[in-house]
């Protein structure tokens, strides 16, 4: 019987040498005659480990990573298919304490499972969510999503229980499931990792979903920087068709569901909904103003549900196990799991799924590790380009919607960024209106030129010309865009601006001035 | 050997015929045909419009809104660095300072003998392998300039 030795085919773990890892074992095994079959999985999200490879043994899934090519020869020397000891050598998968830690309700099965095998899905309890949803009526299906508590990952945090529920009620020929995988937030790579790793929960939660709202049509909108996602994607929804999963008689229950993949073309914006809808449709990337709500004229005019991958994929767990049993995770009104990622300068980067509630300073420190560098940190910024940056002094808040909310910051779609003692804050404050200009879809005034002028804003306080001023003028401009933007875009890029100006001050001193006075 | 406008548009109007089915099928056809020809020939934007019934402004609009939609054909080899704040946190500024002064381009701009473009991505969903890059459509993490540059022979 051949061993099984999986090497992920994650993106990250890609772009870290594994196409090049698993080639080089292959091209060994071969020549050493020993017989071995080559898994490419999804990623466990430990991205200071990878590549990290994994053999089945007797006594489980052992695993040594960091990987690289060169080790490959010493690998096989030390025994390495049969779990044998060599400096890279982790232990169980299971048992490396960033793992075992973590409460994976969302991502139970990336890393564990052949991304495109629907029969490893289901042998590791995929699809048990569809089955009980298909005995259920729409409204006890969009209960249970209500009772859960999950609201929208993408980081407006609405309830997905309430959203599908006016799309139910909406009377329509024909309505739409789309999944907004539109993942362009820096620091953030949950949706990407699920899609290469598992993307079957993401096809049985939309499924869920269209039973739900009486949607039979779907659609992932993603990203064309995700070639590899896309292509997982569209492997794992022929396979689904091919198995009566998808189609006009979802597992032989009469109702319908199909669904595709669609890719942008590099458009920030194109997260935003009535952007992607519009996008979807063939037009520019241009926000719509609301009302009406893409849950009643969304899609080519017709109710529609826009969820992020991760609502998404965050609802069969619940139909398994019950609205109770996800509920019980988290605190406050932020209930179940948040798969959280860390990024940026850190020491231990990837992804962490928990319950709400941990606080920054312990995803930054402890479980993050620190920085990778070694220096102090100064500041994180949580939520991606349109979130606030906290410095030290804050590393009690919560990971909780409200708790980041009264903190003037937001937890978006739950990335974490780390910069060490090196960072300059006027820049980053720099860069965000500076990437609010180059993104902005140019709907709305105060985005479209707010964000043009914040940059000139900022030049002119770096030169020293009328600091207090230029202060002020700053302060009152974001003001403009946070209440005047039709959308995230523009209303949220005030939020790292004033958070590095109000936390970070010492940074925003003249340049010009400290020169003359060394 | 270069092709005439008119076989252009029998090859632009068969990827239309193709994809003119979907709902919504402007975007998969314009990826279609930069796919085909390596950019949206100008040509091109007419016989979309045809097809769709759109006009040739509106297909034009769509087309420069996208970063991903080119004007004319890219180096033999493309270089696309993140520029986003996690990447930042690892060096990215330096390195794309570095990348550019070496080149001797700008930010989306192609070498004079046409060998490189480079261009700026906000986020490859790599960011907790930073600084990272896609060069000619393979991602690297943790990259350094001189990785870069021999990778694409430079």
């Amino acid at each position: 019987m051949s061993i099984k030795v999986y090497v992920p085919l994650d993106s990250g773990s890609v772009a870290l040498g594994a196409d090049d890892v698993a080639s080089a074992i292959a091209a060994k095994a071969s020549k050493a005659g020993s017989d071995v079959k080559i898994v490419r999985n999804g990623s466990f999200g430990m991205y200071w480990l990878e590549p990290m490879v994994e053999v089945e043994t007797p006594r489980g899934r052992v695993a040594y990573g960091p990987v690289s090519t060169d080790d490959i020869d010493a690998l096989f020397e030390a025994d390495f298919l049969t779990g044998g000891p060599h400096k890279l050598y982790l232990g169980r998968t299971q048992e490396i304490p960033f793992l075992k830690s973590q409460s994976r309700l969302t991502f139970q099965r990336c890393g564990i499972v052949d991304p495109v095998s629907l029969d490893d899905y289901r042998a590791n309890d995929g699809l048990t969510g569809l089955e009980s949803a298909l005995k259920m009526t729409d409204a006890e299906i969009v209960k249970a999503v209500t009772d859960s508590g999950l609201r929208g990952r993408g980081g407006a945090g609405f309830p997905t229980g309430i959203k599908w529920n006016t799309v139910r009620e909406a009377p329509a020929d024909q309505k739409y499931i789309v999944c907004n995988a539109d993942e362009g937030d820096s620091g953030t790579f949950a949706d990407r990792m699920i899609m290469e790793g598992e993307p079957f929960v993401l096809i049985e939660g939309m499924i869920i979903a269209g039973l739900a709202t009486g949607a039979t049509k779907g659609y992932v909108y993603t990203r064309s920087e995700y070639p590899t996602a896309i292509d997982v994607m569209n492997e794992a929804i022929k396979v689904a068709r091919a198995a009566g999963v998808l189609g006009d008689n979802v597992l032989g229950s009469g109702k319908a569901f199909d669904m595709e993949v669609r890719m942008g073309a590099g458009a920030y914006v194109c997260g935003e909904e009535t952007s992607l809808l519009n996008s979807m449709e063939g037009k520019r990337g241009v926000v719509r103003a609301k009302p009406p709500l893409p849950a009643l004229e969304g899609f080519l005019g017709r109710p529609t549900v826009v969820n992020n991958v991760i609502s998404l994929c965050s609802v069969p767990v619940i139909l398994e196990k019950g609205a109770e049993y996800y509920r019980d995770y988290g605190m406050g009104r932020s209930r179940g799991t948040i798969p959280i990622q860390i990024a940026g300068n850190v020491k231990h980067g990837g992804l962490y799924e928990v319950g709400f509630g941990l606080t920054l300073g312990e995803i930054v420190e402890q479980i993050g590790g620190g920085t990778a560098t070694g220096r102090p940190v100064k500041a994180v910024q949580v939520g991606g380009p349109l979130g606030a940056y906290f410095p030290k002094e804050l590393f009690d808040t919560p990971f909780d919607y409200e708790e980041f909310a009264k903190r003037d910051g937001l937890i978006g779609h739950a990335g974490v960024v780390v910069f060490d003692d090196t960072v300059d804050m006027m820049k980053q404050a720099r860069f965000a209106m500076e990437f609010c200009a180059i993104e902005s879809c140019g709907k709305c005034t105060p985005c479209r030129i707010g964000s043009i002028r914040g940059t000139e804003v900022v030049d002119k306080l770096e030169r020293g010309e009328q600091p207090e001023l230029q202060t002020e003028l700053l302060r009152d401009l974001c003001e403009t865009m946070k209440f005047g933007s039709l959308c995230a875009l523009g209303g949220f890029t005030p939020y790292p601006v004033l958070s590095a100006l109000t936390h970070f001050p010492d940074d925003f001193k003249p340049r010009a001035l400290d020169i003359a006075a060394e | 050997m270069s092709e005439t406008t008119e076989d252009q548009n029998v090859r632009v109007a068969a990827i239309c015929d193709q994809l003119i089915t979907l709902e919504g099928p402007l975007l998969p056809i314009l990826h279609e045909v930069q796919e085909e020809f390596g950019y949206i020939p100008d040509g091109a934007l007419q016989t979309i419009a045809k097809k769709l019934n759109l006009s040739r402004a509106e297909v034009h609009g769509v087309a420069s809104f996208y970063h991903d939609f080119r004007e004319e054909k890219a180096g033999k080899h493309v270089i696309k660095i993140c520029r986003a704040e996690a990447c930042q946190a690892m060096g990215a500024d330096a390195l794309g300072d570095q990348i550019r002064r070496h080149l001797k381009v700008d930010w989306s701009q192609t070498t004079a003998d046409r060998k490189i473009t480079l261009e700026p991505v906000f986020c490859l969903g790599l960011c907790a392998c930073a600084p990272a890059a896609m060069i000619d459509g393979k991602v690297v993490g943790r990259v350094s300039a001189d990785r870069i540059l021999q990778k694409v022979g430079s």
